[in-house]
């Protein structure tokens, strides 16, 4: 009951079929909290991404239609740009946004749910790819934890290369 | 990157001997000889490896008084560096991230109400 007895679980992530990837996660808080944690510019660069990464937002227009696009920036200064569109938004169940990583091939769809349970939020995101490699791309990145080690070498080696 | 090429940038570190390859050419430009040395595979077997890094665009080869030399394209490296965080990292390390400001989202919202 106590927030010092939550310890911090992995998010399940499955691929249900050829080009899906899903994310799953229960947050101890509400569900209009945690809608607003996705939907709030404010909020967003607050967790979205690895701490080592800044995360900034340029645009954010939570409307269907709407654009958004945000950076991650390294510690180098290497930027890492993402923007998307928004397709649906139904507070505070269902966000449905188009993805694109900048400079890599393939937008993906992606679909959060938000379900409260008990005061807990779970959120269940759906990516879908267009296509099986794209999706295998972004889950070469080291799903398999057999890849982790090579990854480990490749920062090393990207280290060695500034 | 073309979608061809992106594959083509996995496939090719997903493999430990070329990554290997990739860790020596980041010293330094090298003989293909040099590279096959200290690997416990044959000279072609390393040819075939540096041509799956040179489709990538990983390497470069040039021929020299009959050497042939490969050097590092760090570019399309630098451009899977943020993919190099795994996808599971990413999100665990967003999702803790999230929790904790939760937490102080809750306590805030606490506060507010009280006088």
């Amino acid at each position: 009951m106590k927030a010092s007895q939550s310890i911090s679980k992995p998010a399940a992530i499955t691929t249900p079929n050829d080009t899906e990837i899903r994310i799953e996660r229960t947050f101890d808080a509400p569900r209009d909290l945690v809608f607003r944690a996705y939907t709030d510019a404010k909020l967003l660069p607050q967790w979205m991404g690895p701490r080592k990464y800044k995360m900034k937002i340029e645009q954010m227009d939570i409307r269907p239609g709407g654009r958004w696009r945000f950076l991650h920036i390294d510690t180098d200064g290497t930027e890492y740009g993402f923007h998307g569109e928004f397709r649906e938004i139904v507070r505070p169940e269902r966000i449905v946004q188009t993805w694109n990583f900048e400079g890599m091939p393939g937008e993906s769809i992606q679909t959060a749910l938000f379900q409260e349970n008990h005061g807990r939020t779970t959120v269940t995101s759906i990516v879908k790819f267009e296509r099986k490699e794209h999706r295998d791309g972004m889950l070469a990145s080291g799903m398999e934890s057999g890849l982790n080690e090579g990854y480990d070498r490749l920062d090393e080696l990207l280290r060695t290369m500034h | 990157m073309n979608d061809d090429r992106l594959s083509a940038t996995f496939q090719a570190v997903a493999d430990p001997t070329r990554r290997n390859i990739l860790a020596r050419l980041a010293q330094g430009e090298a003989t293909v000889q040099e590279l096959a040395d200290p690997l416990p595979i044959s000279q072609p077997a390393v040819s075939k490896h540096l041509k799956v890094l040179e489709k990538a665009g990983l390497i470069e080869r040039r021929s020299e008084a009959q050497r042939r030399w490969c050097r590092l394209q760090a570019r399309p490296l630098r451009e899977v560096a943020l993919w190099a965080t795994t996808f599971q990292q990413y999100w665990d390390e967003s999702f803790e991230r999230l929790d904790a400001l939760l937490e102080e989202e809750k306590a805030r919202g606490h506060d507010d109400k009280a006088p």
